[in-house]
């Protein structure tokens, strides 16, 4: 048997797969935003429409789309440094040499990420509930006035985001402590010898030598946080008064509540872009900022 | 500051964190015992005055977990089955045999990465509504039976396999899929159960794609059932809190056992790719 042939054999499940469940899909989906797929197509093929950008345009139009755009930029502009402030920390105390018991704080600072979402996100409606809530009970304690962390348009979102946070900085955590392992003690002894601060030293030796990874692990922490759905959907239901809809549920309300799939694909595909688009100015940035350093050095 | 200050700061900010980290899981737990209508007092109580097991006992005679449940086992073993055999034999492809395009074919795959895999989700639906899938287990487990992830893990793993432990099999005349079988799959048992765990929590954990092909309450994963039950009782926490326990016990058990190979598994599929 020729290799080659075997090759393809040995492929040919895993691409017909990603084929016909991924990539088709993905092309129908520029497909379908193109046409007014709704109800009436879903019942009758014949009364589908070519409508070329008209889909495009109408979002454009639509006070929902910024608005949800706009909850999905806070949650991402938020949430990401948030994320990414806890994991290092976490991930700096766990590798200092004078912390103990490590690999059981590292398992207990994880165990929130391999959680169900859904089902952390229900103890958190209680836990924020409120009247009865934990939160609000330990804010009373400390003499502030109740906050209505789930029902007040301004408070809905910083508190999806502290669910996030929680739910997600150790996945971080464990590869920022990798890359901390990484890093020479040597340099950190020659830095002490040279007296130089603790602060200093984490200015100096750790963030520069840590960049590359900063750079990945932001960039794919801002694609996950745009992708922002199941927390909305089980804490807020999108509400209260649409402060918490983002991108995806409104493509998912769109889409599989009013049927209008081909309004639906175009929300899918901004999203696409916009994420792309992103991606691509953080790759910039950092290859400029990283120029930078270089000529200052 | 002195080195003794330093620690007690420093193991005061771990303690911190790993209460914050585990208090929810821990209250959902205590009050999962709690009578009916027990949470709802001030001060919020801690631990339940008279233990039941009444709000598991409600939600597997009358609300349908325990259904949920065997759903939730068999879409993710199967998922966790058929993708490890998908994404093995790909990624082994990818690794080790030689064909035309090999090297643009995987930039493509991983280039495909920057989709979002909702943007699949509409047309995806109206495929497996053609094809009779919608509201079935195949709907959930068939999209996921690669992933261009699983088959990047397995190649990266592979290719530290030895060329001539594969050539000497070949010239003794081994075929192809024997030297996959019996040489190379031993090899990669330890990438095996990574990818298994990774998708098995993945499959278990997973939220959208299951809402939308899922229409009926018969087929329901165990997030599908506790958030259409938080819906309709949003007032019953003890309930809800039973109906958590439920959903996260199995995969936060899993995880503990086999948490070496997941952590290894996350920085080999991350940093070192």
């Amino acid at each position: 048997m020729n290799a080659s042939r075997a090759a393809w054999l040995f492929l040919a499940p895993a691409l017909l797969v990603l084929g016909i469940f991924f990539l088709l899909p993905v092309i129908g989906a520029l497909g379908l935003s193109l046409t007014d797929y709704d109800l009436y197509a879903l019942a009758d093929i014949h009364n589908l429409r070519f409508v070329a950008l008209h889909n495009y345009l109408a979002l454009l139009q639509r006070p929902l789309f910024w608005s949800a755009l706009g909850h999905t930029v806070y949650f991402v502009a938020v949430g990401v440094p948030l994320s990414m402030l806890t994991s290092l920390g976490a991930a700096l105390l766990l590798n200092s040499p004078l912390a103990r018991c490590k690999p059981f704080f590292r398992t207990a600072l994880f165990a929130p990420v391999v959680t169900t979402v859904v089902a952390m996100a229900v103890i958190w409606r209680y836990l924020f509930n409120t009247k009865y809530g934990i939160a609000n009970f330990v804010l009373g304690q400390l003499g502030l006035h109740p906050i209505d962390w789930l029902g007040d348009p301004h408070w809905a979102m910083p508190t999806i985001i502290l669910f996030a946070v929680w739910k997600n900085f150790g996945y971080n955590m464990i590869i920022f402590l990798a890359g901390l392992q990484a890093i020479p003690p040597e340099l950190y002894e020659a830095a002490r010898i040279d007296g130089a601060s603790a602060w200093r030293q984490l200015r100096h030796i750790t963030l520069p030598l840590l960049g590359p990874t900063l750079l990945m692990v932001s960039i794919l922490t801002v694609a996950g946080y745009f992708q922002l759905f199941a927390e909305p959907y089980v804490m807020t239901e999108g509400g209260p008064l649409q402060s918490t809809t983002s991108v995806l549920y409104l493509m998912y309300d769109e889409g599989f509540q009013w049927w209008n799939l081909g309004s639906a694909s175009a929300v899918a595909f901004l999203l696409f872009v916009i994420m792309f688009a992103v991606t691509v100015a953080m790759l910039r940035l950092a290859r400029r900022g990283a120029s930078f350093e270089g000529d200052a050095a | 500051m002195s080195p003794r200050l330093a620690r007690a700061l420093i193991h005061g900010l771990l303690i911190g964190g790993t209460l914050v980290a585990l208090f929810p899981l821990l209250w959902m737990l205590s009050v999962s015992f709690m009578q009916p209508g027990a949470a709802s007092a001030l001060p919020p109580p801690l631990w339940p005055a008279h233990a039941t097991l009444g709000n598991y006992r409600v939600l597997f005679l009358r609300a349908g977990m325990g259904r949920y449940l065997l759903n939730s086992l068999l879409v993710a073993s199967a998922i966790t089955l058929l993708s490890l055999a998908c994404n093995l034999m790909a990624g082994y492809a990818f690794a080790k045999l030689r064909f035309a395009g090999r090297e643009r074919l995987l930039r493509v795959l991983l280039g495909a990465l920057v989709i979002p895999a909702q943007v699949a989700m509409l047309p995806l639906f109206l495929l497996l509504k053609t094809i009779g899938l919608v509201d079935s287990y195949a709907g959930v487990i068939v999209p996921a039976m690669a992933s261009v992830y699983g088959i990047f893990l397995v190649r990266q793993y592979t290719r530290g396999i030895p060329d001539e432990l594969l050539e000497a099999a070949r010239i003794d005349g081994a075929g192809e899929w024997r030297i996959f079988s019996q040489i190379v799959l031993p090899l990669l048992k330890p990438v095996m159960v990574t990818l298994a765990i990774f998708s098995f929590l993945a499959a278990w954990n997973d939220f959208m794609w299951p809402l939308i092909v899922l229409t009926g309450q018969g087929h329901y994963t165990l997030p599908l059932g506790l958030a259409s039950l938080a819906r309709e009782h949003a007032q019953d926490s003890e309930l809800m809190m039973a109906g958590s326990v439920i959903t996260v016990l199995p995969v936060l058990l899993l995880f503990l056992a086999m948490q070496r190979y997941y952590l290894e598994g996350l920085l080999l599929g991350s940093v070192k790719g």
